[in-house]
């Protein structure tokens, strides 16, 4: 049996926040008297994670995604409620934690912005403790299934983002951690870009084992890398489980669009007790449920003289949408 | 604490930091030139003070002098170690990349104190020296082991309170997240530390004796350096020193559970 590696039970987490009121006369106020609020980030939320499992953590912004990962990494102080990861409390980031945890955010980055990304390496490698040998062995491991080399040698302000990306993920792997946090890692990437990263992902996680929990506004890293998916809102979980039950759960029918060899057919198959969502001269788009597609599908060649069909899948961004506004999606 | 590892790590934190400064030729230069100017700058503004009359504060000007190396050693080890490292723990803490700090494993005060060098604050610290050393021949100061030992230990109590003091206000950032200002009146009232103590009206001495405490900076080791020195005001500079050293550390550590990271 897979064992949990994260086990977090009634987290929750409270800041102080002052608010400001517009203009000169609000901000002479918010100088002599500040009003701060606590506000609530966090409330209330239980979830475990696998060793070996990749977690995507979607949400809107403010809906506390990040707040999470950086409780899981041992950064903030949980207000209430108890987190396990790999045995131990995050907050008191004992030096054997920390070996096995790497954070990545897509925004903020490690690597000494006037050399080259190896001096930033090296650095991190003696922090972790490892010798020259397999410092350099590491790198090298790393710099082929990533695909940099020259990018090595050149000065952190002179790589393109994509390389820089490349580079942190490398600077941030060197210990070889089990647990990896990834907040935004694919932000400002061209799409080439963002496949090699999800594609250097997949690979790490199959040949390690590594446990990857990700926060992304990009839908595709979220669908091509996580089977499970935990949709944060407001600060609580509203959605815990696979991914294609989500989008079964949200996007229950799907739009078939049906190219009949003549009007007349089309005009037999609109009246023909289906769903039909419009219809232009012989092209007739139907709505169909995703437990009958096949059933359906098999009575319409049967029945009709069909020329082309094409099943649209519905824009995963719009359906996952739905789930990011929505607090009562529990299935 | 693995010793070996921390003193691998500040060779890496040598290592690059120079690599880093040397990929800026002129600035290092103009760095360089900066420091001369302000030591010769200094020592005639001094020299303008005692024109008129021979004493001040019942010290001569080559007494003063003293002074005014120790400050210049002093002012070189702001300039190599505390400030490019003191004032960048601002920027960390309103930037977020502190975060990357916190999950190294290694001290996390070791790593933000110590992973940059300004190389051209080494210049005054040589500079600093010279002066001492001129000052040791023009005083006639007896170089013996008390002697050396005693300034040894004064002017590394020194650099723990002005250490101290400068990542105290530093460490407040994480409540306050701006303290720019802070760093600049304590680096101004440093430059008080020029002048010997006892210049100074009595409240003022008990100002910069109690509460911001430059009197123990410079002028308990200059009175070291002339042999006027007593030995309780060495002990008490070596109990305020381990006070302020400890304290800032617990600070610290108190300081990190507020820590809330900037948002993403």
């Amino acid at each position: 049996m897979v064992k949990n590696i994260i086990d977090v039970k009634n987290l929750s987490k409270s800041f102080d926040i002052s608010s400001k009121e517009p203009g000169l006369k609000g901000t002479i106020k918010h100088f002599f008297r500040r009003q701060t609020k606590s506000l609530k980030v966090i409330k209330d939320i239980s979830f475990e994670i696998k060793e070996g499992e990749i977690v995507g953590f979607l949400g809107a912004n403010g809906a506390g995604k990040t707040t999470i990962l950086k409780m899981l990494c041992g950064l903030i102080y949980p207000s209430e409620g108890s987190i396990l990861v790999s045995g131990y409390l995050p907050f008191r980031r004992k030096e054997n934690f920390l070996k096995n945890i790497t954070l990545i955010m897509g925004q903020k980055q490690q690597l000494i912005w006037d050399l080259p990304p190896i001096e930033s390496f090296y650095l991190n490698a003696s922090i972790y403790d490892l010798d020259k040998f397999e410092a350099k062995k590491r790198i090298k491991k790393l710099s082929e299934m990533l695909e940099i080399d020259e990018e090595l040698f050149i000065p952190v302000r002179k790589l393109s983002l994509g390389q820089r990306m490349k580079s942190e993920l490398l600077a941030a792997l060197i210990h070889e951690p089990n647990i990896l946090f990834l907040d935004e890692p694919t932000l400002g990437l061209d799409i080439n870009a963002q496949r090699n990263l999800r594609k250097f992902l997949q690979k790490y996680n199959n040949e390690t084992n590594a446990t990857i929990c990700l926060t992304s506004h990009y839908m595709k890293d979220i669908t091509s890398l996580c089977k499970r998916v935990i949709c944060v809102h407001e600060g609580a979980i509203s959605y815990d489980g696979k991914l294609d039950l989500l989008l079964k759960k949200l996007s229950p029918v799907k739009e078939i669009l049906i190219v009949c060899r003549t009007e007349e057919d089309a005009i037999k198959l609109e009246n023909s007790g289906f769903t039909v969502k419009n219809k232009i001269k012989n092209e007739i788009t139907i709505k169909i449920e995703n437990n009958s597609i096949t059933s359906s599908l098999k009575t319409i060649l049967n029945n009709f003289d069909i020329e082309d069909l094409f099943i649209n899948e519905p824009p995963i961004d719009e359906v996952i949408g739905k789930v990011l506004i929505k607090k009562d999606y529990v299935i | 604490m693995n010793l070996r590892k921390y003193l691998k790590v500040y060779k890496k934190f040598l290592h690059t930091s120079l690599a880093s400064e040397l990929e800026y030729k002129t600035n290092i230069l103009v760095d360089l030139i900066t420091a001369i100017l302000s030591l010769v700058g200094s020592i005639f503004l001094l020299s303008i003070f005692f024109q008129n009359s021979g004493y001040i504060g019942g010290w001569k000007f080559e007494q003063a002098l003293i002074i005014q190396g120790i400050y210049t050693i002093l002012n070189g080890i702001t300039n190599t170690w505390f400030n490019p490292n003191l004032t960048e723990i601002v920027k960390h803490i309103r930037e977020g990349t502190l975060d990357f700090v916190l999950l190294k494993p290694i001290d996390s005060q070791f790593f933000i104190s110590l992973k940059k060098i300004n190389p051209s604050g080494f210049l005054e610290i040589m500079l600093g020296f010279l002066l001492l050393f001129f000052c040791i021949r023009i005083n006639q100061i007896n170089l013996n082991l008390s002697f050396l030992t005693l300034s040894l230990i004064t002017i590394s109590c020194s650099i723990c309170i002005l250490y101290s003091l400068w990542f105290f206000i530093s460490t407040t950032t994480i409540w306050f997240v701006k303290t720019w200002n802070a760093t600049e009146v304590l680096r101004s009232f440093l430059y008080i530390g020029r002048f010997p103590l006892s210049s100074f009206s009595f409240s003022l001495r008990i100002f910069f004796s109690v509460f911001i405490p430059i009197a123990f900076i410079t002028t308990i080791p200059s009175e070291v350096f002339l042999g006027l020195s007593v030995f309780w005001k060495i002990l008490l500079e070596i109990i305020v020193a381990t006070i302020f050293l400890i304290n800032s550390r617990k600070f610290w550590l108190f300081a990190l559970k507020f820590y809330s990271s900037a948002s993403s």
